[in-house]
C-alpha cells in the first residue's frame, strides 16, 4: 500500500535530518554549511507537502508547524531551518488566499492604516479545502528552492561593484558566500586580503588556502593583531550566521572586535548575507543566543592540575549591534540595517514569529 | 689621505718617536676633534675599499696630532708614518694591500671628496631621520659635523628593505672585534626567513629554527659565553617579557665585567664599553633590543665611562657591580612594591578584573592584592600563537584566586561581566601610546566600547623618547611558522611557503592609543598617559 509506506518513509527522512541537525552543531565548524541547511529543509518540507495526509490549509500548517518545533529545538542555533519552515508557511497563506479569490493585498501585513479601519483580526482559518492547493504550493515551493540555489552567484555578481583596484579588504573565519563574492572579484581587479583566522577552530585558514589557491594575496593574521593592522584596511567584508530582526548578527566570535575596529577607523563593514539566514528573533529575546562548545579547544585537559580550579569559556557567536554595520549584501540587491524590517514583514507573517 | 705606503727605514721610525712625543702634549678637546676627523676619514675609507682598518687608524691618532688648523696638508704625510708602522702590530695582512692602494688618489681629489662628502651629510641631515648614502645608521654615536645631534638615527632594525643599510650593518659586524683577534671570528648576520608581508617588508623576519649561534666558530673568542647563551635564550623565547629580558641582561654584564681585565695601555672607562659593543650587536641580531634593554644598557654605559682614570680595575669592577645591583633593585623590584602599593587601592572587593597575557608586574599586583585579603576574581585573556596566559593562569591559581580563562576572540562576551581591565606594558612611548604585546589595544578598544576602565602598569626605566603612531613602522615579526601549529597538530596552512600569494604575520607589539587608556600607575605615582614627556624630562633634569 502506498500509503502507510509512504507514511513511514516520510517519518524516517525526518529523523535523519533531525539526527543530521543534532549531530551537525558539535562544534568545530558546521558539518554543512547553511545554504545546504536551508536546501534540505525546503526540500523535506515539500515532500511533507508532497506525502503526509492533510485535507485543509490548516491541516498543512499545522504539520508544518509541528515538525519545524521539532527540527529547531533538535538545534537551536540554526536559525535558516527556522527561517525555511517560516517561508513555507507564508507561501501556503499566500496560496490559500489566491485560491480563495482575495487579492494578496488585503492580506498584507498590518500598517498603521489597516490596523485603525480595519477593526478587528480577520478571522481566517484556513479551513476551507481547495483542491489546486497541493500543486500550487508545491510549485511555489520549487521556486524558492531554485532561488536558495542562486543566492550565492547572485551576491557573488555584486562583487565588482564593492572592490575597487589596490584594496586591503579584510575578513574573518570562513564563510562560502565572501569566498565566492572575493574569488569573483579576483577576476578583473588585483586587491589584497588579510584573513584573521579565528580561534580556537582556526577557519581562517581553509579560507586563506583557498583564496590564495585563487591567485588572491592573502596574509593570515592572528586574533590579536586585528586591531593593530586595521589602519591599513579599506574594507571589512565579512559573512554572517544570522543576521537578526533589528540588524544585527549573530555572527562567528571575534567578529564584534572586528566591528569596533572598523567603527574606530571609519572603515565600512560590508556582511554578505543571503535572504535566507534573515531571522524575526531579537538579540535578547532567548537564553539561547549563545552556543557553547568544549572548553577543551580552549585549554586542553593536558593542562592537568589547574584545569579544576578555573572557569573556562569557548562561545561560538558574537553579537554585533547594527549601528556598527555599513551595508548588507544580499541576493536581491544592498540593503542598510535599518531597512532590514522591512524585508523581514516581505518573508514572513507576523504569526509564524512564534512557530 | 694618499699614504705612500711603503717603509722606507729609519726616517719614518724618526716620525714615528716625533708623533708620538707630539701626542702626549696634545689637550682633551683636540684629542676629540681628531677623533672626529678620524671617522669621517674612515668613513671615506669605507667607501673606497671594503678593508677595516680600525687599527691602522688607532696608530694615525697620536701621530696625526701634530697640527690642528692646517689639516689636510699635514695629514697625508703623519699618516704615512703609522701606515709603515703596521709591521710590528699584529694586524691582519689583508691590511697592507689596502694602504698600498692609497697612493692611486692624489691630495687634491681626496679633499675634494670629503668637502662633498660633508656637504650631502648637512643635505641628509636636513631631512630628518633620512639617510642619505654617507649616514651610517648602524652607529649609536652622535654625527661628527657641525650640525646639533638633533635629527636621531634610524636604527637598522626598521631599514631591512634598504640594502646599503644591510651591507653597512654586515661591515660594522665585521668590524666589531676586539683587537686581538683576527677577523675569522666576527659576528655573523643573521638572514631573513620566508616570504615577508609587504606592509613588514622593513623588518626583519627570523626563524626560530635557525637561531644565530649556529652560526658562531667554536670556540668563539669574541662574545662572552654568557652572552652566547644570553642571546640563545633570547632568540628561543626562553627568557620573555621586558622585566625578564633586562634583569638576565644586567646579570649576564655583571658576568661579563667580573671576567673582565684592562689590557694594558687602555682604560678601563674606555675599552670596557668597546668591548660591550659587540655583545649588543649580537644580542640585537638574536632578537631585537627592547626598550627597557636599551635603557639599561644606556644606563650602563654611562657608569662606565664615568669611572675616573685613577681608580683601580678591582675597585671600578666593584663599583660597577654594585651600580648594576642597585639599578635592578631601585628600577625593577622596588618600584614594583610601589606600584603595587598604589595598585591594591584601585581594587575593592567584589571586583571582576581581566588581565591579558602575562605580565610580570600585574602578576605581582594581583597576588599582592589577593595577600591583602582583597575579595576579585579574575579573568585571563589569552591569544595564539604564544598563549602565555596560560602561565599567568598557573600562578594566580597557584595562589589561590579564582579565575576564569578565554581567548581574545570571545572577549566581547566576557567584557560585561568585567569591573576593571589591568594591563602590562612594553615601553610608554613619549607621545603617550602604549607599546605592549598585540592584542592589548583591541582589549582596550573593546573595554572603552563597554565603558570599562583601564588601567596600565608601567615602570618608569620602561619609559622611551620614541613617538609611534601605528603598529607597522617600527615593530618584531617573529617566526610565522608558529601560526601553523594548533591543538590538533598542524593545518592546513603546514606547506603555505608553496603558495606564492600566501603570507603569514605574527606580530610581537602594538601601540594602544592614549584615549583607550585611563590611567597609568607607575613608581612616582598615577599619572595619565600624556604625562609621560614629563616624567622623561623630570627623570633627565635628574641625571
Amino acid at each position: 500500500m502506498p500509503g502507510p509506506d509512504k507514511e513511514t518513509d516520510l517519518t524516517e527522512r525526518i529523523e535523519a535530518f533531525l539526527f543530521d541537525l543534532n549531530r551537525g552543531g558539535s562544534g568545530a565548524g558546521p558539518l554543512r554549511g547553511s545554504a545546504e541547511t536551508a536546501r534540505e529543509t525546503t526540500a523535506l518540507l515539500r515532500r511533507i507537502t508532497a506525502q503526509a495526509r492533510w485535507s485543509s490549509a490548516g491541516d498543512l500548517m499545522e504539520i508544518i508547524r509541528n515538525e519545524g518545533r521539532r527540527m529547531t529545538a533538535a538545534q537551536p542555533s540554526e536559525t535558516t531551518v527556522g527561517n525555511m519552515i517560516r517561508r513555507v508557511l507564508k507561501i501556503i497563506r499566500e496560496e490559500y488566499a489566491r485560491s480563495r479569490g482575495s487579492s494578496e493585498e488585503a492580506d498584507q501585513q498590518e500598517s498603521l492604516h489597516k490596523l485603525l479601519t480595519s477593526g478587528g483580526v480577520s478571522d481566517e482559518n484556513f479551513r476551507q479545502p481547495f483542491a489546486a492547493l497541493k500543486p500550487n504550493v508545491i510549485e511555489a515551493i520549487n521556486e524558492l528552492l531554485t532561488e536558495l540555489e542562486g543566492t550565492t552567484d547572485n551576491i557573488a555578481m555584486q562583487a565588482l561593484e564593492h572592490i575597487h583596484s589596490n584594496e586591503v579588504i579584510m575578513t574573518i573565519g570562513r564563510s562560502r558566500t565572501v569566498e565566492a563574492f572575493l574569488k569573483d572579484a579576483a577576476r578583473k581587479r588585483k586587491f589584497h586580503v588579510i584573513v584573521a583566522e579565528c580561534a580556537p577552530f582556526c577557519q581562517g585558514h581553509e579560507m586563506a588556502t583557498s583564496l590564495s589557491k585563487a591567485g588572491i594575496e592573502t596574509t593570515v593574521i592572528t586574533d590579536a593583531a586585528i586591531f593593530a593592522v586595521m589602519s591599513r584596511v579599506n574594507k571589512v567584508i565579512i559573512g554572517t550566521q544570522t543576521v537578526l530582526a533589528n540588524g544585527g548578527l549573530r555572527a562567528v566570535n571575534g567578529t564584534h572586535t572586528l566591528a569596533l575596529a572598523a567603527k574606530h577607523h571609519s572603515t565600512p563593514l560590508i556582511v554578505c548575507a543571503p535572504m535566507f539566514k534573515l531571522s524575526p528573533q531579537f538579540p535578547n529575546e532567548e537564553d539561547t543566543f549563545h552556543k557553547f562548545v568544549s572548553p577543551h579547544e580552549v585549554l586542553p585537559f593536558t593542562e592537568g592540575e589547574i584545569l579544576s580550579k578555573v572557569n573556562v569559556h569557548c562561545p561560538v557567536f558574537d553579537y554585533v549591534p547594527p549601528e556598527l554595520i555599513t551595508l548588507f549584501i544580499s541576493n536581491i540587491g544592498g540593503h542598510a540595517p535599518s531597512y532590514i524590517y522591512r524585508l523581514m514583514s516581505e518573508l514572513y507573517h507576523p504569526e509564524d514569529h512564534e512557530l | 689621505m694618499a699614504d705612500a705606503g711603503e717603509p722606507e727605514g729609519p726616517e719614518r721610525k724618526d716620525d714615528i718617536v716625533k708623533a708620538k712625543q707630539e701626542g702626549k702634549e696634545l689637550t682633551k678637546e683636540e684629542k676629540q676633534r681628531l677623533r672626529k676627523e678620524k671617522k669621517q676619514q674612515k668613513k671615506s675609507k669605507e667607501k673606497k675599499d671594503d678593508k677595516p682598518s680600525r687599527d691602522s687608524e688607532k696608530e694615525k691618532k697620536p701621530a696625526s696630532a701634530a697640527s690642528p688648523a692646517p689639516q689636510t696638508p699635514t695629514q697625508p704625510p703623519a699618516q704615512k708614518a703609522p701606515s709603515a708602522a703596521p709591521a710590528p702590530v699584529p694586524v691582519p695582512a689583508s691590511e697592507t694591500p689596502s694602504a698600498a692602494d692609497k697612493p692611486a688618489k692624489s691630495k687634491a681629489e681626496l679633499k675634494a671628496e670629503r668637502r662633498a662628502r660633508q656637504e650631502a651629510e648637512r643635505a641628509s641631515k636636513g631631512k630628518k631621520g633620512d639617510v642619505g648614502p654617507q649616514a651610517a645608521p648602524g652607529k649609536p654615536k652622535a654625527p661628527p659635523s657641525e650640525l646639533q645631534p638633533v635629527v636621531k638615527r634610524l636604527p637598522e632594525h626598521v631599514q631591512v628593505d634598504n640594502p646599503e643599510v644591510l651591507k653597512k650593518l654586515a661591515k660594522k659586524l665585521e668590524r666589531q672585534q676586539t683587537p686581538e683577534y683576527n677577523a675569522a671570528t666576527k659576528i655573523p648576520l643573521r638572514s631573513d626567513y620566508g616570504y615577508k608581508v609587504s606592509l613588514f617588508s622593513h623588518l626583519h623576519q627570523y626563524s626560530r629554527k635557525a637561531p644565530l649561534t649556529q652560526q658562531l666558530g667554536i670556540p668563539s673568542t669574541v662574545i662572552h659565553p654568557a652572552i652566547v647563551r644570553l642571546g640563545l635564550q633570547y632568540s628561543q623565547g626562553i627568557v620573555a617579557g621586558s622585566n625578564a629580558r633586562s634583569v638576565a641582561l644586567l646579570h649576564a654584564f655583571k658576568q661579563v665585567i667580573r671576567d673582565y681585565t684592562t689590557p694594558p695601555n687602555e682604560e678601563l672607562s674606555r675599552d670596557l664599553v668597546n668591548r660591550l659593543k659587540p655583545y649588543i650587536s649580537f644580542l640585537n641580531q638574536c632578537r631585537p633590543l627592547s626598550a627597557s634593554m636599551g635603557n639599561a644598557i644606556k644606563y650602563i654605559k654611562k657608569e662606565i665611562s664615568n669611572i675616573p682614570s685613577q681608580c683601580k680595575e678591582e675597585e671600578a669592577k666593584r663599583k660597577l657591580l654594585n651600580c648594576i645591583d642597585c639599578y635592578i633593585n631601585e628600577k625593577i623590584v622596588l618600584a614594583a612594591k610601589a606600584i603595587a602599593k598604589y595598585s591594591i587601592e584601585k581594587i575593592s572587593d567584589g571586583d571582576v578584573i581581566l588581565v591579558y597575557g602575562c605580565s610580570s608586574l600585574v602578576n605581582h599586583i594581583l597576588c599582592e592584592a589577593f595577600e591583602k585579603n582583597r575579595k576579585f576574581r579574575v579573568i585571563v585573556v589569552d591569544s595564539r600563537p604564544r598563549l602565555e596566559g596560560r602561565e599567568a593562569l598557573r600562578r594566580l591559581v597557584q595562589k589561590g584566586i579564582n579565575c576564569t580563562y578565554v581567548l581574545i576572540s570571545a572577549v566581547s562576551y566576557i567584557l560585561p561581566e568585567v569591573s576593571k581591565v589591568f594591563l602590562g606594558a612594553h615601553a610608554l612611548l613619549a607621545n603617550g601610546y602604549v607599546m605592549s604585546r598585540v592584542g592589548t589595544s583591541q582589549i582596550a578598544l573593546v573595554a572603552k566600547a563597554f565603558n570599562v576602565p583601564v588601567l596600565v602598569c608601567c615602570e618608569t626605566y620602561k619609559f622611551c623618547e620614541r613617538v609611534q603612531t601605528d603598529s607597522f613602522v617600527s615593530n618584531e615579526l617573529d617566526d610565522p611558522d608558529d601560526l601553523i601549529v594548533t591543538r590538533t597538530g598542524t593545518t592546513q596552512l603546514e606547506h603555505w611557503q608553496e603558495v606564492p600569494s600566501l603570507g603569514l604575520l605574527n606580530l610581537v607589539y602594538d601601540v594602544t592609543p592614549p584615549d583607550f587608556v585611563d590611567l597609568v600607575i607607575t613608581d612616582l605615582g598615577m599619572i595619565p598617559c600624556t604625562s609621560v614627556p614629563v616624567v622623561l624630562r623630570v627623570k633627565n633634569v635628574d641625571q
